[in-house]
């Protein structure tokens, strides 16, 4: 609906174009300006109201919930039937009275990987976007970064995780280690791949308007870097909960990735299973948070335009 | 309306550019012993065959290309380096997707630094002039391609420099939204006495804005003549149209391209 509305603000602009070049033709001094389009006309299309945006949202929404009922259904179907023994998979019911039961001590778990994940999403963000900003600027530094990000990349973060236990010991610091090395490499990729996206005609243009390379930067190239980076940073969010859930496996007294080796040493199927859904739940709401601030960073771009579901860009 | 001083000397001084462009698989003369003095309030149009170089002297102007010989000076001062005196408009209007058309405009003065309140002020001037006033807060995207051209045109007028360089600035347009733009831009450089450079495919545009047409040979690219347009300083455009000077001009561009394009 959306296109509509600017289809007939492109028309009306036409509409108002047309008049006025037969009018310069015919006029005998040439001055005559362009008709200006009545006011209010033309502009940005209206914001779609609340309800309209819920029915968008629940339009996105009924297929995702389908195919989880469906799963939900034959989960439920086979565990409680025992097809296969209960001991390996739970019923839904199990896992559920599992979770309310153990709330309190399942929710202090979950805060602790919570905690470990968003602080290393966000420092691997901060560095992450440091060193491509180094790396689209310098051509020494590109020369002399790329090969160590690539390097840290290929190596496999669960054959580090036991080293990294044994220098900073059992407490946080390995976890968040682990969550910046897996959360990194997708962020400087992005990030490089937009700050290097811009037209070289607007630098061109930043140079002739006297600007220095602080302004450039924050005016044209990092805006224009956006949509690339939040691509990154939405791939970075998911895989900075891999990185603290490994870390905590290799060596920890508390956290989700802890509660999940206790789970699996005792054959409690009910608890293991809660304890996926909830890191599951953390990954899940922390890409929609990056989602959210993408939707509010970058209104603009084409993959956010109205009637886009929130999911799917 | 500001208008530009008029200034003695000469607003742009080319002398024997010569420019060459190599990579490992190739060298490219892009220009080649060009001479060319253009004084204030001229508008000059330059035509000549893709490739020849035109936009690569816009640049050497512009302070975006270093020259491997010769020189070049604006408003009397030799270009070393970016020039901030001047208005550049490309032939894609390089806005910025995420500004609305008045925020894309005030990039200009937001880059130099200008005094906000003035600049605002300007702006509106602008935007009233080029027939956008309704369309002040539309993305790039919600905008026509010749309202976009508008825009890039408002942006490089801003701060009223002294020389304004166009490059193929209405290539993209469909004819009816070229001539009017043409009608347009001929009004405003009346108004303001700006020095023009504007580089185009079209004859009828170098024809009916310039007060000189330069025309370039194919690669390397030369001047090859440089007419004078003997059509009074306030046009018409329906009028120049129909006048037997700018038909005669027209035919004498025309075959001189064409011979130009043949030994392409
Ligand atoms: N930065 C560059 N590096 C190498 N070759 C270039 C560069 N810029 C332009 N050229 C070459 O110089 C010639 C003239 O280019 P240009 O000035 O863009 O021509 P025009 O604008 O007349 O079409 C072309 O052959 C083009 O390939
Ligand atoms: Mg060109």
């Amino acid at each position: 609906m959306t296109e509509n509305a600017l289809d007939t603000a492109g028309r009306q602009a036409d509409a108002a174009g047309a008049p006025a070049a037969s009018a310069a033709t015919s006029s005998t001094d040439g001055s005559s300006t362009v008709a200006a389009p009545p006011p209010g006309v033309g502009g940005r299309p209206p914001r779609p109201t609340l309800g309209r945006r819920a029915l968008i949202l629940a339009d996105s929404l009924w297929r995702p919930a389908l195919v989880l009922a469906a799963f939900f259904a034959a989960w439920w179907f086979v565990a409680a039937r025992e097809y296969v023994p209960n001991y390996l998979v739970p019923t839904p019911g199990q896992v559920w009275a599992t979770m309310t039961d153990q709330w309190s001590e399942l929710a202090r778990h979950t805060m602790v990987t919570l905690y470990e994940t968003v602080l290393g999403f966000v420092l691997a963000a901060a560095l992450g976007l440091a060193a491509a900003v180094a790396i689209a600027y310098s051509r020494t530094l590109d020369k002399a970064l790329y090969p160590i990000v690539l390097f840290a990349q290929v190596i496999p973060k669960i054959a580090i995780a036991p080293l990294l236990v044994v220098w900073f010991g059992l407490g946080l610091t390995p976890k968040i280690i682990l969550a910046v090395l897996i959360a990194f490499f997708p962020v400087v990729i992005s990030g490089v791949a937009g700050l290097r996206s811009t037209d070289p005609e607007l630098l061109d243009l930043a140079a002739t308007m006297g600007a220095g390379p602080w302004r450039t930067f924050r005016k044209i190239r990092f805006p224009n870097a956006l949509p690339h980076l939040m691509a990154g940073l939405k791939v970075a969010v998911t895989l900075a909960v891999v990185g603290a859930v490994v870390g905590e496996f290799v060596g920890a007294s508390e956290g989700l990735g802890y509660v999940l080796l206790l789970a699996n040493g005792n054959l409690d199927s009910a608890l293991l299973f809660a304890d996926l859904i909830l890191m599951s739940a953390i990954g899940i709401v922390l890409f929609v948070l990056v989602e959210i601030a993408e939707a509010l960073l970058i209104p603009w771009h084409a993959s956010r335009r109205a009637g886009v579901p929130l999911t799917t860009s | 309306m500001t208008t530009a001083p008029a200034r003695a000397g000469t607003a742009i001084g080319m002398s024997r550019l010569t420019v060459r462009f190599s990579s490992r698989r190739s060298q490219t003369t892009a220009l080649d012993d060009v001479s060319l003095d253009i004084e204030p309030g001229e508008f000059v149009t330059i035509v000549g065959p893709s490739g020849c170089g035109k936009s690569t002297l816009l640049k050497i102007v512009a302070g975006l290309v270093q020259p491997t010989s010769g020189e070049v000076s604006l408003l009397d001062r030799p270009v070393r380096g970016p020039q901030k005196e001047i208005g550049f408009v490309f032939q894609k209007a390089a806005l910025l997707e995420w500004r609305g058309a008045r925020a894309n405009i005030l990039l200009q003065a937001e880059m130099r630094g200008m005094d906000r309140a003035q600049a605002a002020r300007r702006a509106d001037e602008l935007i009233e002039m080029t027939g956008l006033t309704g369309f002040e807060k539309a993305l790039p995207h919600e905008l026509s391609g010749g309202m976009q051209q508008r825009v890039a045109l408002c942006r490089a007028l801003l701060h009223s420099p002294p020389v304004l360089l166009m490059d193929e600035p209405f290539g993209a347009l469909d004819a009816l939204t070229r001539e009017q733009m043409n009608a347009e831009l001929h009004r405003i450089w009346r108004e303001t006495g700006t020095t023009v450079v504007l580089v185009t495919h079209s004859i009828a545009e170098a024809v009916f804005l310039g007060t000189r047409v330069v025309v370039m040979s194919a690669r390397p690219g030369r001047i090859i003549r440089t007419f004078p347009v003997e059509l009074p300083a306030h046009r018409d455009y329906a009028q120049v149209m129909s006048d037997s000077r700018f038909d005669r001009l027209a035919t004498d561009l025309r075959g001189l391209l064409g011979s130009a394009a043949a030994n392409h």
